[in-house]
Protein backbone atom coordinates (compact mmCIF):
# COMPACT_ATOMS: atom_id res chain seq x y z
CA UNK A 1 0.00 0.00 0.00
CA UNK A 2 1.11 3.33 -0.45
CA UNK A 3 2.74 5.15 2.36
CA UNK A 4 5.21 8.13 2.35
CA UNK A 5 7.41 8.36 5.30
CA UNK A 6 8.41 12.01 6.44
CA UNK A 7 11.50 13.22 8.80
CA UNK A 8 11.47 16.86 9.48
CA UNK A 9 12.85 18.66 11.61
CA UNK A 10 13.52 22.84 12.56
CA UNK A 11 16.55 24.32 13.19
CA UNK A 12 16.96 28.59 13.59
CA UNK A 13 13.48 28.44 11.54
CA UNK A 14 14.61 26.40 8.52
CA UNK A 15 12.86 23.22 8.47
CA UNK A 16 14.82 20.17 6.28
CA UNK A 17 13.00 17.45 5.11
CA UNK A 18 12.79 14.10 3.41
CA UNK A 19 10.70 12.01 2.49
CA UNK A 20 10.57 8.20 0.71
CA UNK A 21 7.23 7.29 -0.57
CA UNK A 22 6.73 3.56 -1.41
CA UNK A 23 5.40 3.41 -5.37
CA UNK A 24 6.82 1.02 -8.14
CA UNK A 25 7.47 4.05 -10.39
CA UNK A 26 7.07 1.86 -13.55
CA UNK A 27 8.51 3.55 -16.78
CA UNK A 28 5.98 1.61 -19.15
CA UNK A 29 9.23 0.52 -21.16
CA UNK A 30 10.16 -2.21 -18.59
CA UNK A 31 8.70 -5.92 -19.57
CA UNK A 32 7.71 -8.50 -17.67
CA UNK A 33 10.12 -11.22 -17.49
CA UNK A 34 7.51 -14.05 -17.45
CA UNK A 35 5.01 -12.99 -19.81
CA UNK A 36 7.36 -10.48 -22.13
CA UNK A 37 4.84 -8.01 -22.34
CA UNK A 38 5.61 -4.00 -21.40
CA UNK A 39 4.53 -3.39 -17.84
CA UNK A 40 2.03 -0.51 -18.09
CA UNK A 41 3.61 3.02 -17.01
CA UNK A 42 2.55 3.83 -13.10
CA UNK A 43 4.61 6.82 -11.59
CA UNK A 44 3.97 10.18 -9.28
CA UNK A 45 3.63 12.83 -11.34
CA UNK A 46 3.25 15.17 -8.52
CA UNK A 47 4.09 15.76 -5.21
CA UNK A 48 2.78 19.18 -2.87
CA UNK A 49 4.06 19.89 0.77
CA UNK A 50 1.94 21.80 2.64
CA UNK A 51 3.08 23.79 5.39
CA UNK A 52 -0.16 24.83 8.09
CA UNK A 53 -2.02 24.27 5.16
CA UNK A 54 -0.04 26.44 2.77
CA UNK A 55 2.22 24.95 -0.38
CA UNK A 56 5.61 25.26 -0.08
CA UNK A 57 7.33 23.39 -2.74
CA UNK A 58 5.50 21.38 -5.36
CA UNK A 59 7.27 18.84 -7.88
CA UNK A 60 6.64 17.61 -10.93
CA UNK A 61 7.94 13.88 -11.88
CA UNK A 62 7.96 12.04 -14.60
CA UNK A 63 8.83 8.32 -14.62
CA UNK A 64 12.19 8.33 -14.73
CA UNK A 65 12.64 9.68 -10.66
CA UNK A 66 13.96 5.98 -9.12
CA UNK A 67 11.48 3.36 -7.37
CA UNK A 68 10.12 4.26 -3.78
CA UNK A 69 11.51 7.63 -4.55
CA UNK A 70 13.36 9.87 -2.26
CA UNK A 71 12.55 13.79 -2.05
CA UNK A 72 14.57 16.08 0.44
CA UNK A 73 13.92 19.85 0.56
CA UNK A 74 13.95 22.58 3.08
CA UNK A 75 11.36 25.80 3.49
CA UNK A 76 12.08 28.55 6.07
CA UNK A 77 9.64 30.60 8.23
CA UNK A 78 9.08 26.87 10.10
CA UNK A 79 8.96 25.84 13.93
CA UNK A 80 8.60 23.08 15.85
CA UNK A 81 5.02 21.90 16.29
CA UNK A 82 3.96 23.37 12.89
CA UNK A 83 1.60 21.10 10.68
CA UNK A 84 3.76 19.28 7.63
CA UNK A 85 1.55 17.59 4.89
CA UNK A 86 3.32 16.07 2.05
CA UNK A 87 0.96 14.03 -0.60
CA UNK A 88 1.45 12.30 -3.92
CA UNK A 89 -0.61 11.77 -6.94
CA UNK A 90 0.18 9.46 -9.94
CA UNK A 91 -0.71 9.18 -13.43
CA UNK A 92 -3.57 6.73 -12.25
CA UNK A 93 -5.19 8.97 -9.75
CA UNK A 94 -4.12 6.97 -7.02
CA UNK A 95 -3.08 9.80 -4.10
CA UNK A 96 -1.22 9.02 -0.53
CA UNK A 97 -0.77 11.68 1.98
CA UNK A 98 0.38 11.95 5.21
CA UNK A 99 0.62 14.83 7.84
CA UNK A 100 3.40 15.36 10.59
CA UNK A 101 4.33 18.05 13.13
CA UNK A 102 7.73 19.82 12.75
CA UNK A 103 10.10 17.91 15.26
CA UNK B 1 -25.70 -6.31 -20.42
CA UNK B 2 -23.07 -6.63 -18.52
CA UNK B 3 -20.94 -4.36 -20.86
CA UNK B 4 -23.70 -1.60 -20.55
CA UNK B 5 -22.74 -1.52 -16.78
CA UNK B 6 -19.20 -1.59 -16.73
CA UNK B 7 -19.39 1.66 -19.31
CA UNK B 8 -21.54 3.36 -17.29
CA UNK B 9 -19.41 2.44 -14.28
CA UNK B 10 -16.40 3.48 -16.34
CA UNK B 11 -17.97 6.76 -17.00
CA UNK B 12 -18.85 7.59 -13.63
CA UNK B 13 -15.27 6.38 -12.38
CA UNK B 14 -13.89 8.96 -15.22
CA UNK B 15 -15.88 11.54 -14.23
CA UNK B 16 -15.89 11.15 -10.33
CA UNK B 17 -12.01 11.05 -11.12
CA UNK B 18 -12.03 14.41 -13.13
CA UNK B 19 -14.29 16.08 -10.51
CA UNK B 20 -11.81 14.81 -7.53
CA UNK B 21 -8.22 16.43 -9.39
CA UNK B 22 -6.82 18.35 -7.39
CA UNK B 23 -5.78 22.08 -9.54
CA UNK B 24 -2.39 21.43 -9.63
CA UNK B 25 -2.80 17.88 -11.11
CA UNK B 26 -3.91 20.17 -14.51
CA UNK B 27 -0.43 21.83 -14.74
CA UNK B 28 1.68 19.05 -14.69
CA UNK B 29 3.47 20.14 -17.69
CA UNK B 30 2.70 16.18 -19.71
CA UNK B 31 4.01 18.21 -22.86
CA UNK B 32 7.36 18.65 -21.28
CA UNK B 33 7.56 15.19 -19.87
CA UNK B 34 6.94 13.36 -23.22
CA UNK B 35 9.57 15.65 -25.43
CA UNK B 36 12.48 12.88 -26.70
CA UNK B 37 14.90 15.73 -26.83
CA UNK B 38 16.14 18.35 -24.27
CA UNK B 39 15.54 21.25 -26.17
CA UNK B 40 11.66 19.93 -26.78
CA UNK B 41 11.60 19.70 -23.09
CA UNK B 42 13.33 23.06 -22.41
CA UNK B 43 10.69 24.67 -24.96
CA UNK B 44 7.76 23.09 -23.07
CA UNK B 45 8.83 23.49 -19.87
CA UNK B 46 10.39 26.98 -19.77
CA UNK B 47 9.13 28.36 -22.95
CA UNK B 48 13.06 28.81 -23.74
CA UNK B 49 16.29 26.64 -24.49
CA UNK B 50 19.10 29.13 -24.16
CA UNK B 51 20.17 28.12 -20.40
CA UNK B 52 23.07 30.35 -19.26
CA UNK B 53 25.47 28.38 -17.94
CA UNK B 54 26.48 29.46 -14.04
CA UNK B 55 28.55 28.45 -11.25
CA UNK B 56 26.04 30.39 -8.95
CA UNK B 57 23.55 26.90 -10.04
CA UNK B 58 25.40 23.25 -7.99
CA UNK B 59 24.17 19.94 -9.24
CA UNK B 60 25.84 17.23 -7.18
CA UNK B 61 25.53 14.06 -8.40
CA UNK B 62 28.36 10.78 -8.28
CA UNK B 63 31.24 10.87 -11.12
CA UNK B 64 29.98 7.16 -12.12
CA UNK B 65 27.02 5.41 -11.01
CA UNK B 66 27.21 1.51 -10.71
CA UNK B 67 23.59 1.81 -10.62
CA UNK B 68 21.67 3.29 -12.86
CA UNK B 69 18.46 3.00 -11.32
CA UNK B 70 19.21 4.88 -8.41
CA UNK B 71 21.43 8.27 -9.31
CA UNK B 72 21.48 10.39 -5.98
CA UNK B 73 21.20 14.36 -7.56
CA UNK B 74 21.12 17.28 -5.44
CA UNK B 75 20.62 20.53 -7.10
CA UNK B 76 20.70 23.92 -5.31
CA UNK B 77 21.36 27.19 -6.26
CA UNK B 78 22.47 30.98 -4.87
CA UNK B 79 20.24 32.96 -7.33
CA UNK B 80 17.85 35.12 -5.91
CA UNK B 81 14.41 34.95 -6.57
CA UNK B 82 14.57 31.50 -8.62
CA UNK B 83 11.07 30.07 -9.28
CA UNK B 84 12.02 26.42 -10.24
CA UNK B 85 14.47 23.33 -10.75
CA UNK B 86 14.53 21.22 -13.88
CA UNK B 87 16.35 18.33 -13.70
CA UNK B 88 17.63 16.89 -16.94
CA UNK B 89 19.29 13.61 -18.29
CA UNK B 90 20.16 14.56 -21.95
CA UNK B 91 20.02 10.82 -23.10
CA UNK B 92 17.68 9.21 -20.98
CA UNK B 93 14.44 8.62 -24.02
CA UNK B 94 12.36 11.39 -22.07
CA UNK B 95 15.19 13.69 -20.93
CA UNK B 96 13.02 15.82 -18.39
CA UNK B 97 13.27 13.59 -14.85
CA UNK B 98 11.71 16.59 -12.53
CA UNK B 99 10.56 19.71 -11.89
CA UNK B 100 10.69 21.39 -8.92
CA UNK B 101 8.04 24.44 -8.33
CA UNK B 102 9.71 26.83 -5.80
CA UNK B 103 7.83 29.24 -3.37
CA UNK B 104 8.96 32.33 -1.54
CA UNK B 105 9.27 29.64 1.56
CA UNK B 106 11.51 27.38 -0.18
CA UNK B 107 15.34 27.07 0.16
CA UNK B 108 16.13 26.51 -3.42
CA UNK B 109 18.20 23.35 -2.80
CA UNK B 110 16.39 19.70 -3.58
CA UNK B 111 17.29 16.16 -3.55
CA UNK B 112 16.02 12.89 -4.95
CA UNK B 113 17.13 9.90 -6.57
CA UNK B 114 16.73 9.47 -10.36
CA UNK B 115 16.97 6.93 -13.31
CA UNK B 116 19.60 6.80 -16.03
CA UNK B 117 19.59 5.01 -18.61
CA UNK B 118 23.18 5.27 -19.73
CA UNK B 119 25.99 7.48 -19.41
CA UNK B 120 25.11 11.20 -19.80
CA UNK B 121 25.20 14.89 -18.83
CA UNK B 122 23.12 15.60 -16.51
CA UNK B 123 21.81 19.14 -16.73
CA UNK B 124 20.36 21.31 -13.81
CA UNK B 125 17.98 24.47 -14.78
CA UNK B 126 17.41 26.90 -12.48
CA UNK B 127 14.71 29.76 -13.70
CA UNK B 128 14.82 32.80 -11.81
CA UNK B 129 13.77 36.66 -12.17
CA UNK B 130 12.40 35.15 -15.72
CA UNK B 131 16.16 33.82 -17.02
CA UNK B 132 17.45 30.61 -17.42
CA UNK B 133 20.52 29.25 -15.53
CA UNK B 134 22.45 26.14 -15.69
CA UNK B 135 24.89 22.82 -14.31
CA UNK B 136 25.74 20.20 -16.55
CA UNK B 137 27.59 17.66 -15.17
CA UNK B 138 28.35 14.20 -17.15
CA UNK B 139 27.66 10.61 -15.21
CA UNK B 140 29.09 7.63 -16.27
CA UNK B 141 26.79 4.73 -16.02
CA UNK B 142 27.77 1.18 -15.99
CA UNK B 143 24.52 -0.66 -15.47
CA UNK B 144 21.49 1.30 -17.06
CA UNK B 145 18.09 1.61 -14.83
CA UNK B 146 15.55 1.69 -17.72
CA UNK B 147 14.93 -2.06 -17.09
CA UNK B 148 13.65 -4.23 -20.13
Amino acid sequence: MASIRVKASVKDGVAEVKCLMQHEMETGTRKDSKTGELVPAHYITEVVAKHNGKVVMQANWGPAVSKNPYFAFAFKDAKAGDTLEISWVDNKGETASTETSLG
Amino acid sequence: MQATRRLILKAAVAGAALLSLPRTLLAWPKAAFESDSTDGAMKALFGATDATASDAVTLTAPDIAENGAVVPITVSTTLEGAESIGLIVSENPSPLVASFDLTSESVPEVSTRIKMGKTSDVVAVVKANGKLYSATKNVKVTIGGCGG
